[in-house]
């Protein structure tokens, strides 16, 4: 097969053979759960229930916060106990519902719909809005929404996203490894639903056997096709996926992958999907690689949504040597929390332990002017130069040199000997930037 | 909890790379053409190397104290740039001469701007060209005799013997000048009509020296390092080793240096040649990348990073300036050799260069 990729990026050790190996295993539901109401790209959303009601899994207890937004379900049976700030597994706190579990792991009825595929379209974008659903590999964008592009905009390509560039996150692979079928019922509904006429499944490289896997499953459906691409960072970022596996490049400046006429979405999704169409099961279980070379026992678990980030620990029996950092999702563009009290959200792909070695902050010197990090920028971006117009209060030439279509993949701050925090002063400039076009309003 | 959490903004994680690293990576990718100058000139090139160096790192050092600033020699930028000053010297300077090179190089091409990353031009070259302007018989002439040959790089049994005698302005030139020294007196008809004892013997004498300047004998000395020139820059053979290393390790970026060599081959093909005489071959493209400075300053000065373009295009703008200026100052300029200048001038443009090149963002649409 010949192997795909899109220009720039890095490559960084993949740290998948800490977890490699481990098949899927069912965390049991822990007593208590954090069920964050912003979990997604959009408004929050609206509980509905109050401290005090009962909950059954699966029982809705918020509501989508507008249409770009979603709403939340019970990950466990029991009782509504807190509506507070928490810790969120993007590092912050924010508001949260917590739910103290009664044991019984009681499920709201579910379906069986054996003849899920011939549903009318609408229908199955009513049950996939209805399961809160939002992207699972990590931005967490809300999935009704992207099954809905406006009628002038027709999609003829679905992609799977089953890239998992981050170093060290195997819990897509392991999806890929075990449940092939359901991430392909997952394929068929979303082409279903957009009505699009191709499907493919974008893997990098140093997944041999899940390509051997998704290929053997879709040699007998002439439009499904598995991708490979070489192993590169951020291959699992959506422009340069498209690209990578359709040569379209999508629009900058705020422009979105239906302009071409392809949406993607990760293979966890997929199962969720699928999941909530034939069972109108909502998502409250998601699959989570727990890893890090201070893990005793690295493992990819299914757990349910709000599980705090300690219970996942405990289950690997712990760690080695003490935590230096608490990453939730990748080490190139997941989030560093501050506790282990933390969640697992829908978005969580990995929960990466470092020590405090890993985790020491370098030193940052002047920059060099090497130009590594426009070499591997993939959005051809100009990093250093917006970095120091940033630094000197310059956000016209920030904008002029790339602000708004960084995606913070971190290529750029991952290569730089000088260790600037280039992201960082991007991720400032991009705040600053907002402000400034609110006061003009 | 009893220890601390880290908590930062992605990533998380980091190459290898460092300002150290790199530094000394093109340090290492230098030994090669060290160990030629030593081959060819004797153990005095090393000497000169290693008080460049020390120099460098001693000025650099009692400049950050008195700036009261963290020393950091050790980074190897210093030390880079010492090298390179004494890289740049007649391998028959003396002990002081690579110290002051390197003195000025460190104060006033570099900690007076700030230090490593601010400096606008090449601290090197500026060193080199503060000797030529303070020294310039030093840095011109005395060129030391390689081991193995003439500092012309020709064969001496194909000078003929009553050279000497018929002919001495011609022998005295091609036995004491470096190849490039040599081509250019060659352009200077009044000094071709003068060198010969019989005057109608005078053309077919040029004709002859320079179609030995073209032929394969001068071009293999050339590049294995077996003529004169500054300690650093004669042995093609070893700068390369090092360039593919550098360009293997990812310190340099092909785009520089491949222009650069590419602009000075394609304008000497086209319009180098000497008028009035013949040099028999069309080897005069290759003689211009391998002798001088060229191949020495296309893979490690024109690439240095703070003085060159970050954009891809702009590194193109840069080398093709870089080129043509080299080309023009070998062909009309008052010295051999272009590479120094040619270099300082379009560090200067540097900034320039860049404002003019942003990348065009991944999916950008023309407007």
């Amino acid at each position: 097969m010949r192997l795909r990729t899109f220009p720039g990026g890095v490559h960084p050790h993949d740290y998948k053979e800490l977890s490699k190996q481990d098949a899927i295993a069912v965390l049991p539901p822990p007593e208590k759960v954090i069920i964050p109401l912003s979990q997604h790209i959009g408004a929050p959303s609206v509980p509905v229930v109050k401290v005090g009601d009962e909950v059954l899994v699966g029982q809705l207890i918020a509501e989508p916060g507008g249409f770009v937004s979603i709403p939340q379900h019970a990950s466990i049976s029991g009782k509504v106990t807190r509506i507070d700030l928490f810790p969120h597994p993007v590092g912050t706190t924010q508001m949260a519902i917590e739910i103290t579990g009664d044991g019984k792991d009681a499920w709201v009825e579910l379906a069986d719909d054996q003849d899920f595929l011939s549903l009318p379209a609408a229908e199955m974008k009513a049950r996939i809005t209805a399961a809160g659903i939002c992207g699972m590999g990590g931005a967490g964008f809300p999935t009704h929404v992207k099954l809905s592009p406006p009628a002038d905009k027709p999609i003829d390509t679905v992609i799977l996203n089953g890239v998992e560039c981050e170093p060290f996150l195997t819990s897509d692979y392991r999806l890929m490894l075990e449940h092939p079928q359901d991430i392909l019922l997952g394929l068929k509904i979303i082409m279903k639903v957009l009505n699009a006429s191709r499907g493919i499944i974008g893997i990098e490289a140093n997944k041999p056997d899940a390509i051997r896997i998704m290929e053997d499953m879709t040699k007998n459906e002439p439009n499904l096709r598995v991708v490979g691409l070489k192993l590169r960072y951020p291959q699992g970022a959506e422009k340069q996926l498209i690209y990578a596996a359709t040569r379209r490049r999508v629009p900058n400046k705020g422009g979105l992958p239906m302009a071409v006429g392809v949406v993607v979405q990760n293979v966890g999704t997929a199962v969720a999907i699928y999941e909530a169409v034939r069972y109108k099961k909502p998502l409250v279980e998601r699959i989570i690689a727990v890893t890090g070379s201070i893990v005793k026992k690295p493992a990819n678990l299914k757990a349910r949504i709000g599980t705090p980030f300690q219970k996942l620990v405990d289950y690997c029996e712990d760690v080695s040597a003490p935590i230096g950092k608490i990453i939730s999702g990748g080490p190139m563009m997941g989030f560093a929390v501050p506790t282990l009290e933390a969640p697992v959200a829908k978005g969580s792909s990995g929960l990466v332990l470092l020590d405090e070695k890993q985790a020491r902050n370098l030193e940052e010197h002047t920059c060099l002017r090497c130009g590594r990090c426009v070499d591997v920028c993939p959005m051809n971006l100009f990093p250093s130069l917006i970095a120091q117009a940033v630094k000197n209060g310059d956000l016209a030439m920030a904008d002029k040199a790339g602000l708004t279509d960084c995606m913070k993949c971190g290529s750029c701050a991952y290569v730089c000997p000088s260790h600037i925090r280039l992201v960082q002063w991007i991720d400032t400039g991009k705040i600053k930037l907002a402000e400034q076009q609110r006061n003009k309003k | 909890m009893e220890h601390k959490i880290f908590v930062s903004p992605a990533p998380h994680i980091h190459d290898h790379t460092s300002v150290p690293y790199v530094m000394w990576q093109v340090v290492i990718a230098l030994v090669p053409a060290l160990i030629a100058a030593v081959f060819f000139f004797g153990i005095q090139a090393l000497l000169l190397t290693l008080y460049g160096a020390a120099a460098a790192m001693a000025t650099e050092a009692l400049i950050q104290k008195f700036r009261r600033i963290p020393v950091s020699v050790a980074d190897g930028s210093a030390f880079l740039t010492g090298m390179l000053v004494a890289f740049n010297i007649n391998a028959g300077s003396p002990w002081w001469f690579p110290i002051m090179g390197s003195i000025f190089a460190i104060a006033v091409g570099k900690q007076v701007f700030g230090g490593l990353g601010n400096n606008p031009v090449n601290p090197a070259l500026l060193g080199r060209a503060f000797l030529m302007a303070s020294w310039p018989t030093l840095i011109t002439s005395g060129w030391v005799k390689p081991k193995l040959g003439l500092t012309s790089g020709l064969n001496p049994d194909l000078i003929w013997t009553n050279l000497q005698s018929a002919a001495p302005k011609a022998y005295q030139l091609v036995t004491s000048a470096t190849p490039l020294n040599v081509l250019k007196t060659l352009r200077d008809t009044t000094f071709v009509n003068s060198i010969a004892a019989n005057p109608t013997d005078n053309s077919q004498i040029a004709n002859n020296i320079y179609q030995q300047l073209c032929s394969g004998t001068c071009l293999n000395n050339a590049f294995w390092g077996n003529i004169g020139g500054c300690l650093g820059e004669v042995s093609v053979f070893a700068l390369l080793i090092g360039a593919a290393y550098l360009l293997w390790k990812n310190i340099i970026e092909w785009r520089i240096p491949f222009f650069y060599i590419v602009t000075v081959f394609v304008m000497t093909a086209l319009f180098g040649g000497v008028s009035g005489l013949d040099s028999g071959s069309l080897l005069l493209p290759v003689f211009s990348m391998f002798t001088g400075g060229l191949i020495l300053g296309a893979f490690f000065m024109a690439t240095d990073y703070c003085t060159s373009p970050i954009t891809k295009t702009g590194r193109i703008i840069f080398a093709i300036g870089c080129g043509l200026l080299t080309f023009v100052i070998r062909l009309r300029g008052g010295f051999p050799e272009g590479v120094c200048y040619s270099i300082l001038i379009m560090n200067v443009f540097t900034p320039l260069i860049d404002r003019f090149t942003i990348p065009r963002a991944f999916g950008e649409v023309r407007k």
